[in-house]
């Protein structure tokens, strides 16, 4: 029999503001087992650990229920409390009266009535608590970024600079992602290429980085510190070690009518393409929706004007496999598509743009190498409406675009605002917001500089409709403080559109085990305290594919993320969950649904020899569970028709028991 | 009647025993009556010609007897299959309940075979079964002679047949058949438009006349655990003999849920109980319930194959959806 001491937590008034501490210790005193019974305001504090480690030694307690918060909160914590008294910290069992309980109820009674149920659940299950010891697994000392945007280069560039190995797996031919398409940065407007492709360039250069450009992952399997990734490399029809990235390809090919997805479809560039000057890797790619060659069979003229002889039509996708001790996610995020707000006449007219397409007219290295001209009929437009919120905070239209903040519009709309004012001065540039949003260093500053010193119109107020009439766009909106509607004869019409994660987070996310919100961004393992780690381990996030974020602000996490996974990658070993699956062999048949089911591949097979009560012996195969590879997720446990597998810590019979006392 | 004659299956086994390929046979015997054929293992030329059996009441599914016989020694054993034991092989083969390369499988056609419960009830007395013209000659013994359709007393699995396809052999004896568009489900859709308490009712109805003699257990070819879970004390849900309501609510449920996308409907479980529970509706309800939330899949038509409840593909159902179009049913 077991002899168990329960300590009731009042979490200050968390707790003890809707639940009866002292009724939850007395009503346990009488379960089965328990020896010991008390509450303290603070279980976690040193005072409290006190209570516990002296309970133990006092009682010879050997297991103990601890009512608190959520075991994602302090399970380790009274682990080691337990463990620091000399018993096995296996022998611990959380009953969360917090957040399941005290935070779920308003009344007394029945928050009381349910802490007690749920501590009777935790006595019965450590009444049949037996004593683990975890095991340890190697760690590769090798990450991967998913991702060559801003964040997936900081982070590579921080994790290689501590001298592990990382690669970069890149969707398009080169890194450098949507920060690559942006003409300046706020609030300090330096040119978004001066300050990133010294960046590329570094990575490229960069002795411990491998770059898969043009390429994706299309498995992961294993766990943290060991993970089995398979990158698929697309095939590019062009040998990155042969080509020197001079060109001659990209002038002389005769296929010229491609939309030129670098400047979002605004100019057109050749079959086969660098997307721009600056690429990294700085290699040609052809694209084989276009390519005559690789269509019909018939052209070939860039493997005639290649010098260097890296032209292969024969090229084919070609799949990598590698080992990893972390995983980075930097997937990024993309402006949402505007089919869905046709009040704005995006798809009716080109002169309406979206702010991306807006930082590509203004840059020089653009489809009017810089010169803000119309797209439809390259005048130069003197009446500019910028509108913010596209999508954004859509609460009550969720259905066409985002309920949440997109946080970055509101800064580049006032950078595109300033801008053009500073270089057209007579351009007039209105701006219609719903707030405009500013925390950040020198940003308020920065937006008023745009309304106090340039002449930036900012209405507050929403456009209701654009109309094109002639070569006029007809805006109509609202100016709410002044109270009335307004008509403006624009020339360029430019929305700030909301950003989404990018569609590949979704099928990452699943192939990493890794959770997400209903918005498809990643979520964190603590919103607070461990905002760049995602609750499966290993698995840490950068960048914009945990949230909408600026340049600073994604570089910032970018660098959180490296120095977490230079802290794992650093340990040569990891302790290992000994909260793992078990097969009793005696019950298994060897049907191999557990090895079917287990996500891991920790379940081998083997035949072995069995005594039979005639005394002969049976060959019979049956599953083994290697330890150090099983995460303890229970597939297999509950595949098990036979009923022989089953998880340490977590037994059917210690389920049931909790069952049985709940259900009591 | 069947196509293939005993002549050619005692010639094909007696060849395979002389030949040294086998050195035995898997087989069915007389029973004590006409209909009760019963499953056997003959070793010589001269017992096939004196014992072996085949005729309208070949129904018996011989996965468990070819378990046994596959472990006992090193050399092969033959084993003659119909198309529909050829799912419960392949579903063994799946789960690496015997090694293939011990077994010698000849594939039979099959006609359908006989209820003998529904020649009993149509008959008193019986003394002897025949054929005759294609129907079915019984002579009784207060009736005389008594000749009946042969379509209405096919057994129910036979008349919502599901394949006359063999999905696996080494040999194949006349013609293969087609999987068929079988009507099996339609008693499951008529018990799933019963109301709640309708349903209770005529399951409380059928399963209280069990008398837990565990035949459906002992034949299932899907029942393969080392230790079953009703007779093993730990499971919590022990109950080796009747006791009390056990039967009615929880056995026969567990047990369907046990055998969930590994049961091949072969309908075993209801040919073997002897108070005609018609226990194979249980299972398939579940493969009914399988093929409309994950699309159609049919136990053993392929070995190794993985069932959809141990199976995960990106295209799966959200839980949550599963139990909206269960519906007023789920």
């Amino acid at each position: 029999m077991q002899r168990i001491g329960v300590f009731v937590c009042h979490c200050g008034t968390n707790i003890a503001g809707t639940i009866d501490v002292k009724a939850v210790a007395e009503a346990l005193k009488n379960e089965p087992g328990v020896v010991f019974s008390t509450d303290y305001q603070y279980m976690c504090s040193q005072a409290g650990q006190d209570i516990i480690k002296n309970a133990i030694a006092e009682h010879k307690l050997t297991g103990i229920v601890v009512c608190s918060c959520s075991p994602r909160m302090h399970e380790n914590t009274f682990r080691k409390t337990a463990a620091a008294a000399g018993l096995n910290s296996y022998m611990v069992e959380i009953a969360n009266i917090r957040e399941q309980c005290s935070w779920v109820h308003k009344e007394m009674p029945v928050g009381t009535e349910k802490a007690i149920i749920l501590g009777k659940a935790a006595v019965a299950k450590v009444n049949l608590n037996a004593p683990l010891t975890p095991g340890e697994s190697p760690v590769t000392k090798r990450a991967l970024v998913i991702g060559g945007g801003i964040a997936g280069i900081q982070t590579a560039l921080d994790i290689a600079d501590a001298g592990f190995p990382v690669d970069i797996v890149e969707t398009k031919p080169t890194i450098g992602g949507k920060m690559a398409q942006l003409d300046k940065t706020f609030p300090t407007l330096d040119c978004a290429a001066c300050i990133l492709t010294p960046k590329m360039v570094e990575v490229a250069q960069h002795e411990n980085i491998r770059i898969f450009s043009y390429s994706e992952v299309s498995e992961i399997k294993g766990f943290v510190g060991n993970f089995d990734v398979t990158i698929k490399r697309r095939a590019r029809y062009v040998k990155e070690d042969l080509c020197t990235g001079c060109g001659a390809c990209t002038e002389k090919c005769p296929q010229k009518k491609v939309p030129n997805e670098f400047n979002l479809g605004m100019d057109n560039r050749r079959a086969i393409y660098i997307p721009f000057a600056q690429a990294v890797p700085k290699v040609a790619t052809i694209d084989a929706d276009y390519c005559t060659m690789l269509k019909t069979g018939k052209c070939g003229v860039c493997s005639k004007v290649c010098t260097a002889g890296a032209i292969d039509y024969q090229a084919k996708d070609e799949f990598v496999e590698e080992k990893y001790g972390a995983i980075v996610a930097a997937t990024g995020f993309n402006p949402i598509s505007m089919d869905k707000f046709d009040e704005y006449a995006y798809s009716q007219s080109k002169d309406v743009i979206t702010s991306l397409e807006f930082e590509r007219l203004t840059n020089a290295a653009g489809p009017t190498a810089g010169k803000l001209l119309r797209p439809s009929d390259g005048e130069h437009p003197h009446t500019i409406v910028f509108v913010q919120c596209v999508g954004s905070r859509c609460a009550a239209c969720a259905e066409k675009g985002k309920e949440y903040c997109s946080k970055i519009c509101c800064m580049y709309t006032a950078k595109h605002a300033m801008l053009t004012r500073d270089k057209y001065p007579d351009t007039d540039v209105y701006v219609f917001y719903i707030d405009v949003r500013t925390p950040g260093k020198a940003f308020d500053e920065f937006y008023r500089r745009a309304v106090e010193e340039y002449g930036v119109h900012y209405i507050k107020g929403m456009v209701g409709k654009v109309s094109p009439e002639g070569n006029k766009l007809k805006v109509q909106a609202s100016d709410l403080i002044a109270g009335k509607q307004l008509h403006i004869d624009a020339d360029l019409v430019v929305l700030a559109a909301a950003i989404e994660p990018d569609k590949s987070a979704r099928p990452l996310a699943t192939m990493l085990t890794a959770s997400m919100d209903t918005n498809d961004f990643f979520t964190e393992a603590h919103p607070k305290l461990r905002p760049v780690e995602s609750p499966t381990a290993g698995v840490f996030l950068s960048g914009t594919c945990q949230g909408p974020k600026d340049i600073p602000e994604t570089v910032s996490q970018a660098g959180a993320a490296a120095s977490k996974v230079i802290g794992l990658l650093a340990k040569d070993k990891l302790t290992g969950n000994p909260c793992v699956a078990h097969s009793d062999e005696n019950m298994c048949n060897g049907c191999s649904t557990c090895g079917n089911v287990c996500p891991y591949g920790a379940i081998t097979y083997e035949d072995k020899e069995f005594r039979m009560p005639d005394r002969t012996t049976k060959m019979r195969r049956i599953a083994v569970v290697n330890e150090a590879v099983c995460q303890g997720c229970g597939c297999c446990t509950v595949a098990c028709m036979s009923g022989a597998m089953d998880l340490k810590g977590f037994m059917n019979k210690q389920i049931m028991a909790e069952v049985d006392a709940i259900c009591k | 009647m069947q196509e293939i004659k005993r002549e050619d299956l005692i010639a094909k086994a007696a060849q395979l025993l002389a030949d040294g390929t086998v050195d035995r046979v898997i087989g069915w015997k007389k029973g004590e009556f006409d209909y009760d054929v019963t499953p056997a293992v003959f070793t010589s030329k001269e017992e096939l010609e004196n014992e072996f059996v085949w005729n309208d009441f070949c129904g018996a599914n011989f996965s468990k007897y070819l378990r046994k016989e596959a472990e006992k020694t090193e050399s092969k054993a033959a084993v003659f299959l119909k198309p529909c034991d050829t799912y419960s092989f392949n579903q063994l083969l799946t789960e690496h309940k015997f090694d293939r390369e011990k077994v010698y499988a000849v594939g039979v056609p099959c006609n359908g075979m006989l209820d003998d419960s529904k020649i009993k009830a149509a008959a008193n007395g019986i003394s002897s079964v025949s054929e005759e013209n294609g129907k079915v000659a019984v002579e009784t013994l207060y009736d005389g002679k008594i000749t009946l359709e042969r379509n209405e007393m096919l057994a129910e699995r036979c008349v919502n047949c599901k394949s006359k396809k063999h999905v696996a052999y080494d040999e194949l004896l006349g013609e293969d058949g087609e999987v068929l568009d079988s009507a099996r489900f339609d008693e499951v859709a008529k018990i799933e438009a019963m109301s709640a308490d309708e349903r209770f009712a005529f399951w409380q109805n059928e399963l209280s006349r069990c008398i837990r003699c565990n035949a459906c257990r002992n034949i299932c070819p899907a029942c393969t655990c080392e230790k079953c879970v009703f007779d093993n004390p730990d499971s919590g849900v022990e109950n080796k003999a009747i006791a009390d309501s056990f039967e009615e609510k929880m056995f026969h449920i567990i047990r369907a849920f046990h055998v969930v996308g590994r049961c091949t409907d072969c309908g075993e479980c209801s040919r073997v109980c002897p108070q005609n529970i018609p226990l194979h509706l249980l299972n398939r309800k579940f493969i009914k319930d399988i093929n409309g939330f994950y699309g159609d899949y049919q136990a053993g038509a392929e070995a190794g194959s993985r069932a959809p409840i141990v199976d995960f593909t990106k295209e799966d159902l959200e839980p949550g959806e599963a139990v909206e179009r269960g519906g007023e049913n789920a």
